[in-house]
């Protein structure tokens, strides 16, 4: 690896608009980005709303072209991405192009930069869809700039000359310039062209995007150790934080050898939050040592009494009960009537427990308050940053725009950094202290101190009429998180002539949040293996019957077709072996796949997926790929092993050993992935891959067995009983 | 607290700490070798792998009094130019995705090849089951160890 490349690897900080010679460009863009209402209550409203953003390009005499990227990287690359989009009508040349991360901070660029927009935020796989159509805009004005004054340079109409990667050419003459050449002589136009739509290349002439396989820019950085994390940063004169939190969600804390804890080795002094109290240390090993040694009193607690298990059985009594009708999300025909004079009726209910984020790298976060208190620094990772900035002024009640925010790689967010907690905490403490402050939540904080996907009960009816045909399909969902229970039950692709689709809140005191794919995990589990249950008792193939149930949607029937073809769907496995099919849209994109399992000492082993994804315009397809593999076997982790559970209100896990994420050992020997060639928008892949899974799995351990599993995660205890049954 | 001294990445170095101070605070808040990752603090999840006279350790829960007069190695120090042949295998497979746990994954499978050039892809899946990825970057690290051993092979 030569050694640009390793500095191309970095998040740089460069000042580039005081640099002197080249050119800069603030192209204003537009992008729909999902509405996230402020605060630890945020739940995902699916509301797109506009803003603007500004996209910075540079160029400088020698050619390099430096693009900001505004969104926040936690591994699923859009910090390449996005900048190849822009380069991409930019016509510029890849291997000139630096990227670095877009700054928030105002106070030193300027309000209108990216800093200024109050929703920047990396959620919901929106980063590519959100911004594809006002980078391409961004960069073919900048390419229109370009042209327009190598035109004035070389004395010919704009209209005779064309681009090639990083060069401006003038075909009759020969002549060339490159945009470095430029760059030297060029004057900005205070207001950029305009570029319709009409201007933008045809994508078959696209020379970067979905054409080439461009590494992503942040991996070299991760492969020898100098990628910087947020708990990476050291500050001169630092101290350490750690925060000992209440169990049970609301329990407010008392400590009560204070004195004791004051005067322990290296400690700064400890600080009484509302949930919960922090230390401040001299180092990290005698802030984690005095936390240990706090005696704490709780009282009170909004998730008191709270027995995740005991609720369970209870969901399905709320599913029952007439009286406890929640909100209606869907309702099509009259699926009520249709059910009852249905020919044949199917019936079931699936389950899953709650899972937690359990990001690798823990939550943390280092600020810096300055002496007179009235501006700050903050270092985090974080998928809401301008949020994050705005909660840290808040605490310290200082304009936001005092606050400088830095952000920095995310050592996996999937919802979870798109609250800014921690960065509240470490505000909180760092403004008792003159003194920069690195809070660190350990493994247990974050486990115990976690923000849940809801357990949660689907119930399933349906009701086939006499030539087989779905007439009545009701879906009522039970248990905590709200709006996070219902995003996915909706059957885009399927076509039921009545439907009712209803939500049945349960309220357990406890803090739930978006973990990736939100209610598409367990949601299109429940469907996909409902789907598979009436296929089987109306005996018919589970593909044909999902291509009867889609038949209106060619491109979900591609996708699914792909999948079959794939799997070789209608030979069957070895012995030993069973296929399952799941098809899921999440994000606006399709995908179906097709897992080959078998059971082997109590497991379930998953030997082979192959997968056919619709995403349209695909950015990076081996980028896309890779966030696949990485859904489909977060999914499996689910699936397999997960499970958190509250006793009397407080998590009863705590660590990887009681908390069992999916090891490399479950890995199939097989991930196929076939990207369907699409000229369509681009839609989200961070999640996409995800969904299907459950009910594919499901559905080969029913192939397999004839038994069903109905709760995720499917332990080896759940699968003794499901084999135990009597059918 | 007293003076303690190491051998890091063929460097001796002198800190102040207590020698029950886990080896992973030492090597980050002391030494800045940030590479090595804090993650469970109980050696359970693997992203503080560092190599111990050639053997992957947890640093999180190694105290430091333990690995005196060892030579100590981190990502940092894992090649000179970032070009071990995992390091380069890992970019050539694209593997990381946030990247948090790639330390102790790359340290964790230079220790496998260092041992058994030639890796069946039942002891890959042996020797890595040691070291979690919450990102389930799984796949590719098995094809990128694969990689590497047929690369050491040419």
């Amino acid at each position: 690896m030569s050694k640009e490349n390793k500095e191309n690897g970095k998040v740089s900080r460069r000042g580039f608009l005081k640099a002197a010679g080249g050119v800069t460009f603030a192209v204003a863009a537009y992008a729909l980005l999902p509405k996230i209402p402020f605060g630890e209550d945020a739940q995902a409203s699916g509301e797109l709303v506009e803003q603007t953003v500004s996209a910075w390009v540079r160029i400088d005499t020698d050619g390099k072209v430096t693009i900001f990227n505004p969104a926040a990287e936690m591994g699923q690359g859009s910090m390449t991405a996005l900048p190849l989009i822009l380069a991409e009508e930019m016509d510029a040349d890849w291997n000139d192009v630096v990227i670095e991360q877009s700054p928030i901070e105002p106070a030193i660029y300027g309000s209108v930069m990216f800093g200024g927009s109050r929703r920047m935020i990396t959620v919901g796989s929106r980063a590519v869809s959100g911004y594809f159509d006002s980078l391409r805009t961004a960069g073919a004005q900048v390419r229109k700039m370009l042209l327009q004054s190598a035109a004035k340079e070389m004395g010919v109409a704009a209209g005779e000359l064309s681009t090639e990667p990083g060069t401006v050419v003038h075909k009759n003459s020969g002549r060339k310039l490159s945009y470095g050449e430029i760059a030297g002589f060029m004057k900005v136009p205070e207001n950029p062209p305009s570029v319709s739509p009409s201007e933008l290349k045809d994508p078959k002439d696209f020379r970067l995007i979905g054409k080439v396989d461009i590494p992503r820019h942040d991996i070299p950085s991760k492969t020898d150790g100098s990628a910087k994390f947020a708990i990476d940063i050291t500050l001169p004169n630092m101290a350490y934080a750690a925060i000992s939190r209440s169990p049970v969600h609301g329990a407010k804390p008392k400590l009560t050898n204070e004195s004791a804890v004051g005067s322990m080795k290296g400690v700064i002094k400890t600080v009484t939050l509302g949930h919960g109290v922090g230390v401040i240390a001299e180092t990290i090993e005698d802030a984690l040592a005095a936390k240990m040694a706090m005696k704490l009193e709780w009282s009170g607690g909004d998730s008191k009494g709270y027995n995740s298990q005991n609720w369970m059985p209870k969901y399905a009594t709320v599913a029952a009960d007439p009286a406890k009708a929640g909100r209606t999300q869907e309702n099509k025909g009259n699926a009520d009537s249709a059910l009852a004079s249905a020919a044949r009726k199917y019936s079931a209910d699936y389950y899953n427990d709650h899972v937690v984020h359990a990001q690798m790298e823990p939550l943390n976060a280092v600020v810096l308050v300055a002496p007179d208190g009235k501006s700050a620094e903050v270092w985090a990772g974080s998928q809401a940053p301008d949020s994050a900035r705005t909660a840290a002024a808040a605490v310290l009640g200082v304009p936001r725009d005092n606050v400088k925010f830095n952000q920095m790689y995310l050592g996996g967010g999937f919802g979870r950094r798109s609250t800014s907690d921690y960065v509240e905490e470490a505000a909180e403490l760092a403004k008792t202290v003159k003194r920069p402050v690195k809070l660190i939540w350990t493994r247990e904080d974050d486990i115990t101190y976690g923000m849940m996907r809801p357990m949660s009960l689907q119930r399933m009816e349906a009701g086939v009429d006499a030539s087989g045909k779905v007439t009545a399909w009701r879906h009522t969902i039970v248990g905590t998180g709200g709006g996070l229970m219902t995003s996915g039950a909706d059957t885009q692709f399927y076509t039921f002539p009545n439907q009712k689709i209803e939500r049945r809140d349960t309220e357990h005191g406890i803090r739930t949040k978006h973990w990736r794919a939100v209610g598409h995990g367990p949601n299109k589990f429940a469907i996909e293996a409902f789907v598979d249950e009436i296929a089987i008792g109306e005996k018919k193939d589970p593909y044909k019957f999902r291509r009867e149930l889609m038949a209106n949607y060619p491109r979900a029937l591609k996708v699914l077709d792909t999948a079959a073809e794939m799997s070789d769907w209608g030979k069957p496995s070895s012995s030993g072996r069973a296929k399952g099919m799941a098809f899921a849209e999440r994000s606006g994109s399709l995908c179906a796949g097709v897992v080959e399992i078998s059971f082997d000492e109590g497991r379930i082993r998953v030997h082979r997926i192959w997968c056919a994804l619709d995403a349209g315009i695909v950015v990076q397809p081996d980028n896309v790929k890779a966030q696949s593999e990485g859904s489909m076997l977060m999914a499996l982790s689910t699936i397999l092993h997960e499970s958190i559970t509250y006793k009397d209100g407080a998590v009863e896990q705590s660590n990887f050993d009681d908390y069992q994420l999916m090891r490399i050992d479950d890995t199939p020997e097989l991930i196929d992935i076939r990207l369907i060639p699409s000229t369509e928008h681009p839609s989200g892949v961070g999640e996409a891959a995800l969904p299907f899974m459950g009910g594919a799995v499901a559905n080969a351990f029913f192939a397999l067995t004839g038994k069903r599993l109905r709760h995720m995660p499917f332990t080896p205890e759940k699968i003794r009983a499901a084999l135990s049954e009597v059918t | 607290m007293r003076d303690i001294s190491l051998n890091v990445n063929g460097k001796r170095m002198s800190v102040d700490a207590d020698p029950s101070t886990p080896l992973l605070w030492v090597l980050r808040e002391k030494l800045g070798l940030t590479g090595p990752k804090y993650s469970c603090g109980i050696a359970v999840c693997g992203a503080c792998m560092v190599h111990v006279d050639g053997k992957t350790v947890p640093s999180c829960n190694t105290p430091v009094s333990e690995v005196l007069g060892t030579e100590i190695t981190t990502i940092e120090g894992l090649s000179e130019n970032g070009d071990h042949p995992v390091q380069k295998a890992w970019i050539e497979e694209q593997v990381p995705q946030c990247g948090y746990c790639q330390s102790g994954q790359i340290m964790r499978a230079a220790e496998l090849l260092a041992d058994k050039p030639n890796p069946t892809r039942q002891e890959i899946l042996e020797h890595m089951n040691r070291v979690l990825c919450r990102c389930a970057t799984y796949y590719r690290i098995v094809k990128a160890i694969e990689r590497a051993a047929e690369e050491g092979d040419s």
